[in-house]
């Protein structure tokens, strides 16, 4: 209320004062737009003898905050580079010996293995999930259920004490003492398998939501236009709705891989030896644990990095048709950058 | 490529007879009873929700019928008799049905990641089994025929909705399909675009083949249709030459529609 009785108290006085200016202000400001008094005007004889060429505006509060960024990202990599505790020699030492890389080879074994069985399956969930089998629909519904309601540890340790629940595992006619194949379990889930059906399983519950949800999203004219041209279901699939569908497939699926290949790291508990694990080894050792997770760390960024580029021409693949131009390339935009540079400094000049 | 206008057009004969069609408890289409003759142009008007549009679609069994058969130069769509019962055809043969019914609707349904050309071609090969390069010396050659020709490599989205749906029309073409379909092929068009989808379908009725229009435009209704039909609330009301229907309608439902969509635009 205290604050309402200024405002209208000043309210009139506004009105009162703006009244009058409002009706002499019209002529008075287009008179002004026609007399040379400030810079942006000028005559006809300034417009035929202008110099070539525009200087840009200056943007300062742009230049403070470039050297606020600047000064710390040098901080960082000064104390980077300087603290002789982070033990660059050692990192470069343990970067490419070969039980790293036999790791690291594990490791991206385990995404290319899991990531594949992973999206494949999740492809099969989610076609399953939009059938109009309630069976097909509800197994899948349920399998994504549980596998995304319990942690992926978990599900690792289960599926390699699967002997302790099944001793044997057979392959026959269910229901019948028909078997053509009997194993121990144990022999059967190696930590290795272990990691697979853990990391393979998980990954398609979640592959399969994202799947779907791209499936849903490309437009239901689409199919009908598919159906009435008589294009056979597979082929409606894979050729007209899965490539509209990457379009918004593509980015969360790169989200589900790239955290596959650092969820990889989680199978240390299975002691197998990816790369993770192998460093654990190593600096369990040596003792020199923070070097060691540097030399993890770095070979996790360097894929990553390798997938973003990929996932940024993929995408780019499949935005065909959809954006009227295809965006330049990081290299085409560099060389544009560059050309426009070269372009403004000669008009400055 | 299609039939030529020398001779006399002998396929697409398409004989609706009792269609009936109910969405839950919404009867759209309550006994349709329509025979189009090979070559005949016919146009589909009436109000929005008058069925005009679902009747289209049972043709090439988009929808299920509930009751009555449809059938193209004798071929039941849909279904098969066996014994004196009504057996629904399993998916791969009404695919194969289809491909002899081109249709074109409303909002194109271009492939958008296909180009013009890709688009065309899709369905012939994959559908029909045609070789490709005969399939695409034929693409080709209709899109020089709906004026597209320079267009071949563009994606949907580089073109206007006339030359899109120009495109889509080309498509239902390629299939050499005994009937085309058209459900309000320039209701999605800016006005000015309009003609150009108008003119091509204007030729492609000259040539002698069966062509059923749902369509909003009176004009080219009164111009192009050999037969007018006129739908309201599932039930085809009152059918004849466009003389009749926009010069003499005989039922009160047909004149009070026609005064609404007509007169306005006189006026204007």
């Amino acid at each position: 209320m205290g604050a309402a009785t200024p405002t209208t108290q000043i309210d009139p006085e506004l009105h009162e004062e703006s009244g009058p200016i409002a009706e002499s202000s019209t002529p008075a400001s287009s008179q002004e737009q026609f007399n040379p008094t400030s810079e942006s005007t000028f005559g006809p004889d300034t417009l035929a003898s202008l110099r070539p060429g525009i200087i840009p505006a200056r943007h300062p509060a742009r230049w403070v905050g470039t050297a606020v960024v600047g000064l710390l990202l040098a901080a960082i990599l000064y104390s980077l580079f300087t603290n002789p505790r982070w033990e660059w020699g050692v990192v470069a030492q343990w970067f490419t010996a070969e039980s790293v890389i036999r790791g690291l080879g594990e490791t991206l074994k385990l995404t290319i293995i899991c990531g594949v069985l992973g999206f494949v399956l999740g492809f099969i969930l989610a076609l399953m999930r939009l059938s109009a089998s309630p069976l097909f629909s509800s197994v899948s519904w349920t399998f994504s259920w549980i596998f995304r309601s319990t942690p992926l540890l978990v599900q690792l340790l289960l599926w390699y004490n699967l002997g302790y629940l099944y001793e044997k595992v057979s392959l026959g006619i269910p229901f019948t003492s028909l078997t053509f194949f009997e194993i121990n379990t144990t022999t059967l889930i190696s930590q290795f398998a272990a990691a697979v059906l853990g990391l393979t399983l998980n990954q398609a519950a979640y592959s399969a939501e994202i799947i779907r949800g791209g499936i849903l999203s490309v437009d239901q004219g689409q199919l009908e236009a598919a159906a009435a041209l008589g294009i056979p279901p597979w082929r409606r699939s894979t050729r007209i709705v899965l490539p509209q569908a990457m379009r918004s497939i593509l980015p969360t699926a790169f989200n589900e891989i790239i955290g596959l290949v650092k969820g990889t790291s989680i199978v240390y508990v299975l002691a197998y030896g990816e790369l993770f694990y192998t460093v654990q080894v190593i600096y369990s050792r040596t003792q020199q644990v923070l070097p060691l997770l540097l030399v993890a760390t770095c070979w996790y960024i360097v894929i990553t990095s390798v997938l973003s580029v990929a996932q940024y021409y993929i995408e780019r693949h499949y935005s065909k048709g959809a954006v009227r131009t295809l965006p330049d390339t990081p290299a085409q935009k560099l060389r544009r950058f560059f050309t426009i540079r070269t372009r403004t400094t000669i008009g400055t000049r | 490529m299609s039939i030529t206008s020398t001779e006399a057009p002998t396929r697409g004969l398409v004989e609706i007879r009792d269609v009936h069609k109910a969405f839950g408890t919404n009867q759209v289409l309550k006994g349709i009873n329509l025979r189009i003759n090979p070559g005949e142009v016919v146009a589909i008007l009436g109000p929005s929700g008058s069925g005009k549009s679902t009747l289209l679609r049972t043709i090439n069994h988009l929808e299920k019928l509930d009751g009555g058969t449809i059938t193209i130069d004798g071929a039941l769509m849909g279904y098969k008799i066996r014994g004196n019962q009504l057996h629904e055809l399993r998916e791969k043969e009404v695919l194969r049905q289809r491909t002899h019914v081109g249709m074109v609707f409303q909002n194109f349904n271009l492939f958008p990641h296909l180009t013009a050309l890709a688009n065309i071609i899709e369905a012939p090969i994959q559908a029909q089994g045609r070789d490709r390069g005969e399939v695409t010396a034929q693409a080709l050659a209709l899109l020089r025929r709906v004026g597209l020709e320079d267009r071949a490599d563009a994606y949907p989205r580089q073109l206007s909705g006339g030359q899109q749906q120009r495109v889509a029309i080309a498509r239902a073409l390629a299939l050499n399909p005994k009937v085309v379909l058209f459900d309000e092929p320039t209701s999605a068009l800016d006005p000015e675009l309009v003609g150009e989808v108008l003119d091509v379908i204007r030729a492609l009725a000259k040539d002698g083949t069966t062509l059923i229009v749902v369509t909003h435009e009176m004009g080219f209704a009164r111009d192009v249709a050999d037969r007018v039909v006129f739908m309201d609330a599932g039930n085809i009301v009152e059918e004849g030459t466009p003389t009749q229907i926009f010069g003499a309608p005989q039922q009160a439902r047909t004149k009070e529609f026609l005064s609404k969509v007509i007169e306005p635009a006189f006026h204007l």
